[in-house]
């Protein structure tokens, strides 16, 4: 397998976040889509740091795991407090910051 | 520290002290009437400060004229600092010519002050005070004019008196007449100090100079052939057309008969509209190098006087007479000024101030006894009121001419100087005025001393602090004119038919009005109206159009000056604000909608920019 192909896969993964990110309704499927767009670098990370031999592309995957793993804690907690209060999780609806 | 001081010129300590002693008095008592507001609101305390301060000021003057009468002192301190020596100084300059008006400013505003408690004696208290405010620092106005050793402290100082004056003509502000006299006032001698002022900085461009001991060393030197001087000493002169009411800025000073009669004379008589005369012949050495100007000033000051005399027969206000009147010798010093002979301007100057304050003194006894300005209904006011009758008949006589009182000898030396010049013209309608002169006032005095008594009022003597002053003027009248006549004080006599000729003017003059007003032999209104009078008789009415042309131009030019002003400052400069403004709204506007608050927007935001950054760097960038 060459590195175009681990590259292409996360290109793909990362349009699919990105698609979700952008289409979603619900405030929780664009966190999924988010988690895909994070996940999709960590493909590039991993895949160069293999090809290129260089351990430092493993090390930083790992740091990116964990800080995602503590974004999507704060997000949910947000989406939570969020319902909470106006009983809705729809992007199209939280639009308090209109001009 | 004193700068250095000019060839020719004293420097005595004791001199020039005494002079700043004179002209700093007033400013104390002003200062101290501006700031210590409970004395100012006390109205008569404050009315006594400031005659204590002019009253020693008078006897400082009076001291330094018998002292000091024949030399020069001049003292002058740096006031804007250069690297090659001040350009502009301040300081007194003592010499006959200041020394004489210190000694006349002081008096006149000593008696008028003191003239001036009886006569507002009504005023609310605070605006006594207000009124002695002012007087004081006109009277430190007109002494630090008198003394000033150069043209630029001159120009201040004549700024100065010009505002007391505005203030003094305003001081009943709550009448419209008054106020708007005050404003009139105002504009009009601003147009000439405009003159003066360019005058004095082209004259500064020139020589680097605004001393006048410096300017008149150059004259003497001959080394004043500067382009323009022609032009210089017109523009310097049009600020004492302005001051002293010449034609045709003279408009001003009848309305400014709207102030208190004590102002009256003091400022409209006396002293401020003498300042052009004092001027003028200050800077003597300076004119007579513009020969064409000089004689300038003596065709307009004898116009002026002619024009003033027959405007002074018609108007039946004895305030506005006198102030005509006022106009009218006001010429004759100009006219004398011009000939050649500042002398005898200067020393008509001196005893018109005497006589033409008595005047005026006499007139606001006359309408604060019958509280009416209108001579017509006025009369046998003589059997009431004795005392001032006759004073007031001593200061007709005088500014009539007849001998022996102060007025005829100055006019006739201002009528000698006149002819000596060789100036026909002038000379004849000086002379006519003469007749004019001694007609009008005996006019006034014929209607309002003798004649039909009305039926209203009860006038009655003033009291002594009005009687006071009055007499102490008659009595100087009387005795300078008998000195003059000793010949003890220079005088010119001309050629030997000129004395029986102007008293027979002014003789022929009193008959006029003795038979037209009092005798009634003559019907002044049919008089008026046989052919070559009845011509000036319309046109001195309507004040040969003269006040409504300036009030047509302040109307058509200045008004609408304005208005188109306005209207550029409404429509054009308003209007860009407006539109920029309105611009920056409807963007804002506009732009607010992009603010969707949907976060997805955003995010569609962001990944379209940075598409649009991939495409331009790999296609457009290379």
């Amino acid at each position: 397998m060459s590195l175009n192909a681990y590259l292409t896969l996360a290109a793909l993964v990362f349009a699919i976040g990105l698609f979700g990110v952008l289409t979603r309704r619900n405030a929780i499927g664009i966190l999924l889509g988010i988690e895909l767009m994070l996940n999709a670098v960590n493909i590039n990370l991993v895949a160069f740091a293999r090809f290129h031999g260089d351990l430092r592309g493993l090390v930083f995957t790992l740091f990116t795991i964990a800080i995602t793993v503590a974004e999507v804690a704060v997000g949910l907690a947000i989406v939570i407090v969020i319902f909470r209060v106006r009983r809705t999780v729809e992007a199209d609806r939280l639009d308090l910051l209109r001009g | 520290m004193p700068t250095a001081v000019p060839h020719g010129v004293g420097l005595d300590p004791a001199a020039t002290n005494m002079a700043l002693l004179v002209v700093l008095l007033p400013f104390v008592a002003f200062v101290l009437l501006a700031v210590v507001v409970p004395l100012r609101r006390r109205g008569q305390a404050a009315g006594a400060v400031s005659i204590a301060a002019i009253a020693v000021a008078f006897l400082a003057a009076l001291f330094s004229w018998f002292v000091w009468k024949g030399d020069a002192h001049v003292q002058t301190w740096a006031w804007i600092p250069a690297d090659e020596g001040p350009t502009a100084t301040v300081g007194v300059l003592l010499d006959p010519l200041s020394n004489a008006m210190l000694v006349l400013v002081t008096l006149v505003s000593l008696l008028v002050q003191i003239y001036s408690l009886a006569y507002l004696r009504d005023e609310r208290a605070p605006s006594l005070g207000r009124y002695y405010t002012y007087q004081s620092l006109f009277a430190f106005s007109m002494l630090g004019l008198v003394l000033s050793p150069s043209f630029i402290q001159m120009f201040v100082f004549w700024e100065l008196v010009g505002l007391c004056s505005y203030l003094l003509i305003g001081y009943w502000y709550e009448r419209p007449s008054a106020a708007r006299a005050a404003v009139k006032a105002f504009w009009i001698t601003k147009l000439g100090d405009l003159g003066f002022v360019i005058g004095i900085v082209m004259l500064w461009a020139a020589t680097g100079t605004f001393e006048f001991h410096a300017l008149f060393a150059l004259a003497q030197e001959h080394a004043l052939a500067i382009e323009g001087l022609g032009t210089i000493m017109l523009l310097i002169y049009l600020g004492a057309v302005g001051k002293s009411a010449q034609f045709p800025l003279h408009v001003w000073l009848p309305d400014a008969m709207e102030g208190p009669a004590p102002v009256s004379a003091l400022i409209h008589a006396a002293t401020m509209v003498t300042a052009g005369v004092f001027m003028v012949t200050r800077a003597q050495p300076l004119f007579v190098l513009v020969p064409d100007v000089l004689v300038l000033i003596g065709w307009v000051g004898a116009f002026t006087a002619l024009l003033a005399a027959t405007l002074a027969c018609v108007e039946s206000d004895i305030k506005r007479v006198l102030a005509y009147s006022t106009v009218s010798q006001l010429g004759y010093m100009m006219a004398a000024v011009g000939a050649g002979a500042p002398d005898a301007g200067f020393l008509h100057l001196l005893t018109h101030g005497l006589f033409k304050a008595l005047l005026f003194l006499g007139a606001g006894a006359v309408i604060h006894a019958v509280g009416t300005n209108d001579i017509f209904r006025m009369g046998g006011l003589f059997r009431a009121m004795p005392q001032t009758g006759v004073v007031f008949i001593v200061g007709t006589l005088a500014l009539a001419g007849l001998p022996p009182l102060a007025g005829f000898f100055s006019k006739e030396a201002v009528l000698a100087g006149v002819w000596d010049s060789g100036m026909t013209w002038p000379f004849l309608m000086l002379a006519l005025t003469v007749l004019l002169t001694a007609f009008y006032m005996f006019r006034v005095v014929f209607l309002t001393f003798f004649g039909r008594v009305p039926a209203t009022g009860h006038p009655h003597e003033p009291s002594w602090t009005m009687r006071g002053p009055l007499w102490v003027l008659a009595a100087l009248t009387v005795l300078v004119g008998i000195r003059l006549a000793a010949g003890s004080v220079g005088g010119r006599h001309g050629p030997g038919w000129l004395a029986p000729l102007s008293v027979a003017a002014a003789l022929g003059g009193i008959a006029l009005a003795w038979a037209a007003y009092q005798r009634g032999a003559v019907d002044p209104g049919r008089l008026a109206a046989t052919f070559p009078l009845s011509v000036i008789d319309v046109l001195a009415r309507r004040r040969y159009g003269l006040d409504g042309l300036y009030a047509g131009l302040y109307r058509g030019f200045i008004l609408g000056l304005s208005r188109l002003i306005g209207w550029i400052d409404r429509y054009l400069v308003d209007g860009v604000l407006n539109f920029v403004s309105a611009l920056t709204l409807r963007g804002g506007d506009l732009l607010r909608r992009i603010q969707s608050g949907h976060a997805q927007d955003y995010v569609y935001g962001v990944a379209f920019g940075v598409l649009l950054l991939l495409v331009w760097s790999q296609w457009w960038a290379r």
